[in-house]
């Protein structure tokens, strides 16, 4: 179940005299089970990307290939390729339409031609992943709340069981707690399912949480691509193009300047957590010097 | 893919053209229109040709601009032209089965033709030098003596401006939806005319939704900013008539005196038959 993508270009109006590049000399291969972040500013070409590795959008020049084969190939399936590398879009409750949620949740298999015992076995098991309690499910999907709609639009491409999935800030514009929700359920997809995630998003620090590897884009070019420890220690280069490093990251910057001898790369708060404790319990065995407490003071 | 339609067709130069007052140029195409169905002698229709030629090269837009309008009325423009051309009554000079073509027929073809490609020329130059927004703006003000028979032209004209803006937002998110659903499977192009139908259905219901929520959304900003109608509502860029402007309605009293002066000269002097 690997993505490979190989020298994408993507034009804006080719031929006019609006021509503009929307990816440059894109390549990156995803392989299985791998927890991709894909950050970037706001038009760095992270929504046009995604919409290539499903098929929506053809590369003005470069090749795709799922599973090692060509997606631009004559008589290769695009409808089934959708179904396998499932695309979540930004604010994908603006996509809902059916009468009642359940009904809505099986669009998608029934777009892939399975009986009904089967669209509705998936529907169910999607309705189940994303944790939406049953009671909802046959009520329209207009009486939700944000965050129950935008589970039942990411249940609606979960039910096509993809091996890829695909999310553009799934997040946005949603309070804490169902923001934290989401995500969670996205890392048991990932831990129990074993699906591929690639994850649009702005937040660093649940990039840092959740990724295993950060592809950074910036004007339609790839420049970072590595491990999240890897891609924040070029902070000062993230901020040029207008990323950052996680909070957490310039706070235990600061204190290791302040003479507190915390570890480097630290990139999430359970770490910089753990951290601080091991630093405390050295010294608490020294009755908790009084310096470092100074120190401590200052920040 | 949905995002090529190109709407309202602005040609952004600066020119004479654009700088004049939109109540000028909408009274000016109106001129021009009326003048095109009072023409009816070669010479009338050379003096019309001077008037818009003038137009034209005043506007400083490419030609090949103004007649890509034409390609849309192609099939309109043949249809009302056979039919002038073989149903006219008159002096026969080429029989075809019932199909016969006569002398007056091709005149009447023929400046049948003319006027209707001028007509669509003619308003393209409006079109091509207005913005919407300029263009509903001098409707509103050009119009504001119906307000006094109650006609509530300013409320349309904001409704045709909002109209306006909303039409590329509408098309983007069609876009999105469309792609939201093919991501999940929809097909929009295969099946027969009803499936295609019942297939817009997943496109059609959010995109209704959507528009509905900008809706009040917008209704919603405009009165926590105190809208409440034209009532005393200032512009921060108020239409003024300028020099130009002037010279421009000279222009239009001279042009419609010379069209409709030709009327009268030709039928005095019997030169030229009538066509039309």
């Amino acid at each position: 179940m690997s993505i490979k993508a190989e020298h994408i270009n993507y034009l804006y109006g080719e031929g006019t005299a609006f021509e503009q590049y929307a990816l440059k000399d894109v390549s990156f291969e995803i392989r299985d089970g791998q927890f991709i972040g894909l950050i970037g500013h706001t038009g760095s070409g992270k929504s046009t990307l995604i919409q290539h590795l499903n098929g929506l959008l053809k590369a003005s020049s470069g090749k795709i290939y799922y599973n090692g084969e060509d997606i631009y190939q004559d008589n290769y399936d695009r409808k089934s390729l959708r179904s396998k590398v499932g695309l979540v879009f930004q604010y994908p409750e603006h996509q809902l339409f059916e009468i009642d949620v359940f009904s809505d949740v099986c669009f998608g298999p029934k777009n892939q031609g399975f009986s009904k015992e089967e669209v509705e076995s998936r529907a169910r098991e999607a309705l189940m992943q994303v944790r939406l309690e049953e009671r909802f499910w046959h009520q329209s999907p207009f009486e939700l709340s944000g965050g129950q709609k935008r589970r039942v639009a990411i249940a609606g491409v979960l039910a096509m069981r993809p091996e890829v999935l695909i999310l553009d800030e799934p997040t946005a514009g949603l309070d804490p707690r169902g923001r934290d929700e989401i995500l969670e359920e996205i890392a048991v997809l990932h831990r129990e399912r074993g699906m591929s995630i690639i994850l649009v998003s702005h937040s660093m620090e649940d990039i840092a949480r959740y990724a295993d590897r950060i592809l950074v884009m910036n004007h339609g070019e790839k420049v970072f691509d590595a491990p999240p420890k890897e891609v924040f220690r070029h902070d000062k280069e993230l901020e040029q193009i207008g990323l950052a490093a996680p909070q957490v990251t310039y706070v235990a910057r600061r204190l290791r300047e302040q003479g507190i001898p915390m570890p480097e790369d630290i990139t999430t708060v359970e770490e910089a957590k753990k951290a601080i404790l091991v630093l405390f319990d050295r010294r608490g065995k020294k009755s908790m010097s009084n310096d470092s407490r100074k120190a401590g003071d200052k920040i | 893919m949905i995002r090529e339609i190109t709407l309202g067709q602005y040609y952004p130069v600066d020119s004479v053209l654009h700088r004049m007052d939109p109540r000028t140029k909408l009274f000016g195409t109106m001129v021009f229109i009326v003048s095109l169905f009072l023409a009816d002698s070669l010479a009338a229709y050379g003096i019309v040709t001077v008037f818009l030629a003038t137009a034209v090269v005043l506007s400083r837009v490419p030609f090949g601009f103004m007649v890509r309008g034409l390609k849309a009325m192609i099939f309109l423009l043949l249809i009302s032209v056979s039919f002038n051309l073989f149903l006219t009554p008159g002096t026969e000079i080429f029989r075809f089965g019932f199909l016969k073509i006569t002398w007056e027929g091709i005149r009447l073809a023929g400046f049948m033709a003319l006027r209707l490609i001028y007509l669509v020329i003619g308003s393209s130059v409006m079109t091509l030098t207005t913005t919407p927004n300029q263009l509903t703006d001098g409707l509103e003000k050009g119009l504001r003596l119906l307000k006094k028979v109650g006609v509530p032209v300013h409320e349309v004209s904001m409704m045709m401006s909002i109209a306006l803006r909303f039409i590329p937002i509408l098309v983007e998110e069609t876009d999105k939806i469309m792609k939201a659903q093919m991501a999940r499977g929809a097909d929009f192009e295969s099946g027969n005319l009803i499936q295609k139908a019942r297939n817009m259905v997943p496109l059609l219901v959010p995109l209704f939704i959507s528009a509905f929520r900008r809706a009040t959304d917008l209704a919603m900003a405009m009165e926590a900013r105190c809208y409440h109608g034209g009532e005393g509502r200032t512009k921060m860029k108020p239409l003024r008539y300028e020099r130009r402007d002037g010279m421009a309605y000279l222009v239009y009293l001279l042009y419609l005196g010379a069209v409709i002066g030709m009327r009268y000269f030709h039928v005095a002097a019997g030169m030229m038959p009538k066509i039309a």
